[in-house]
């Protein structure tokens, strides 16, 4: 069984959106400062006038993990976790799947895809963007 | 000793007090608590009457209550509970230093105590972590469904960056473990006493989270601790030397996450910057001053972070500072000389906190020289807290 989120409403949006086949990234329909996660307030003008952007599903490693001990519900041994520089200016961890544990690189080029886990769960997941040149 | 701040020197630690250290204590954790402030009691030479207060962390399973009531206190003037794992330690020595210094309370102890291998174990996914309705368990939605759902993996996404972004090795990080190890071996209460490692054995220890092997873990394990707070005064009339309480900071930096401050430009542990330049200011004192340190030790990445943000060392610099010995016992600053917590038992940091009073007494199984100023530190990659115990 795979771990579920905690949802409330400054975050529904964003699982809507994988549902959708959209990453959406949480900016501020004021000022339009993104950030990530998301949140109820804007940290750079403080309107809680929340809406979101769909990201072009682009970004670059920044850093990895390969998590081989122990055991995750719902995942897989070993899992590559990336924590991702998303070109549209926010960081975001996910799961990066397609790619060996011995070729995962800081700066490695990476693509969204979504992984439905059911009716009511969609995961982000990333895989080796056809740009990436290494 | 009195520093700078209006609470330095005004309250001390006079009491310590454990249970063993073991895989499985055969005992409620809430016994294991008992048993440890009755130790910590006896050892200083006050009676369980005099306690009016109590504190213990957030994530503690034995309230504030059911101690007193175990112990059969008739009443409590001062409980808290202070959040934030690990992180909590040195804190609930600070909470109880302000209540000593302001007069709400007398003698306040603080406890810890757990069966953290034997039931539940921190090293596993807790989905009780992820499910929690609150706040913490809303920012682990971004990580725990990911697949990134254990202590190792979120320090080991640290240390990768660590290690890329300053050219440090798993041998630096390594380094750590060998110094703990060294020092759990001439101690009779660590649960790795008579055993030590070398560098070779962290580098054939197995992989747990890329790049953290096995022994850059802490381990699992049951006990407790209990700390006894008092004011300097009175404990001149008790049984041990006071470890005089110099300065007790807590700290938590910008966009602050639990293990998971990712979204930083530059990620590392500031958090603990903050503290260390409170401790600097409360005591007077600067890192050229400390003789030792025991710096929380849960992951080995983050003790040389810790010892970049305290001051001992610039960023990018503490896999220089570590090598040639230097955090061993008779090096330039010894660290962990009870064998820490990869060492001697993961009682979340409270264990570190007595060994610092035994250096200040003299009773380590390590006495470092002229230890007259220790500083320990709590959990790192949350937010944390720190203390400057001194000689009085």
């Amino acid at each position: 069984m795979a771990i579920r989120p905690m949802v409330n409403r400054d975050s529904r949006f964003f699982w809507d959106g994988t549902q959708a086949g959209e990453l959406r990234i949480p900016k501020c329909n004021a000022c339009g400062a993104k950030r990530f996660p998301p949140g109820p307030a804007c940290q750079e003008c403080d309107a809680y006038d929340r809406g979101y952007e769909v990201a072009a599903g682009t970004g670059t490693v920044f850093s990895y993990v390969v998590h081989r001990h122990p055991p995750v519900p719902g995942k897989e041994l070993p899992i590559l976790i990336a924590l991702i520089d998303v070109d549209e200016g926010v960081r975001m961890v996910g799961e990066v799947v397609g790619v060996a544990d011995d070729e995962i690189e800081i700066g490695m080029r990476l693509r969204v895809d979504f992984n439905t886990i059911d009716d009511e769960l969609t995961l982000p997941v990333w895989r080796r963007a056809e740009e990436d040149a290494r | 000793m009195s520093g700078v701040s209006g609470l330095s020197g005004k309250a001390a630690i006079v009491g310590i007090g454990a249970t063993e250290f073991s895989k499985e204590s055969g005992r409620s954790e809430l016994q294991l608590s008992v048993e440890a402030v009755r130790a910590a009691i006896a050892d200083c030479g006050l009676s369980v009457s005099d306690i009016d207060g109590l504190t213990t962390f957030t994530m503690d399973t034995s309230s504030e209550i059911a101690v007193a009531r175990e112990l059969g206190l008739p009443e409590l003037k001062f409980f808290c509970r202070i959040n934030y794992g690990g992180g909590a330690a040195c804190a609930t020595v600070q909470q109880a230093a302000m209540a000593v210094a302001t007069g709400v309370a007398d003698v306040v102890v603080c406890y810890r105590g757990f069966n953290e291998r034997s039931e539940s174990r921190f090293g596993q996914v807790s989905i009780a972590a992820a499910t929690q309705v609150n706040t913490n368990g809303l920012d682990n939605a971004w990580t725990y469904p990911m697949g990134l759902g254990t202590p190792a993996a979120t320090v080991a996404m640290q240390a990768r960056r660590y290690m890329h972004e300053y050219g440090a090795t798993s041998e630096d990080f390594g380094r750590v473990a060998v110094a703990d190890r060294r020092h759990a071996a001439t101690n009779p209460n660590a649960f790795f006493y008579g055993k030590p490692i070398t560098l070779e054995d962290h580098q054939a220890s197995r992989m747990i989270a890329d790049p953290l092997h096995l022994l850059d873990c802490c381990q699992e394990s049951d006990g407790a601790v209990a700390l006894v707070v008092t004011s300097p005064e009175r404990a001149k009339d008790l049984a041990q030397e006071p470890a005089v309480i110099t300065a007790a900071a807590q700290g938590s930096g910008r966009d602050q996450f639990v293990m998971t401050s990712y979204y930083r430009d530059d990620i590392g542990i500031p958090e603990m910057g903050v503290v260390g330049r409170e401790l600097w200011r409360q005591s007077g004192l600067t890192p050229t001053d400390i003789p030792m340190a025991i710096l929380y030790d849960h992951f080995t990445p983050y003790v040389l972070m810790q010892l970049e943000e305290l001051g001992f060392c610039g960023r990018g610099e503490a896999p220089d500072f570590v090598k040639d010995g230097a955090i061993e016992i008779g090096g330039r600053l010894p660290l962990n000389t009870h064998g820490g917590q990869l060492g001697e038992a993961y009682i979340h940091g409270m264990n570190g906190i007595a060994e610092g009073v035994r250096q200040i007494r003299g009773t380590s199984v390590n006495p470092v020289d002229d230890a007259h100023h220790v500083v320990v530190t709590a959990g790192t990659g949350v937010p944390t807290s720190g203390l400057v115990l001194s000689a009085s």
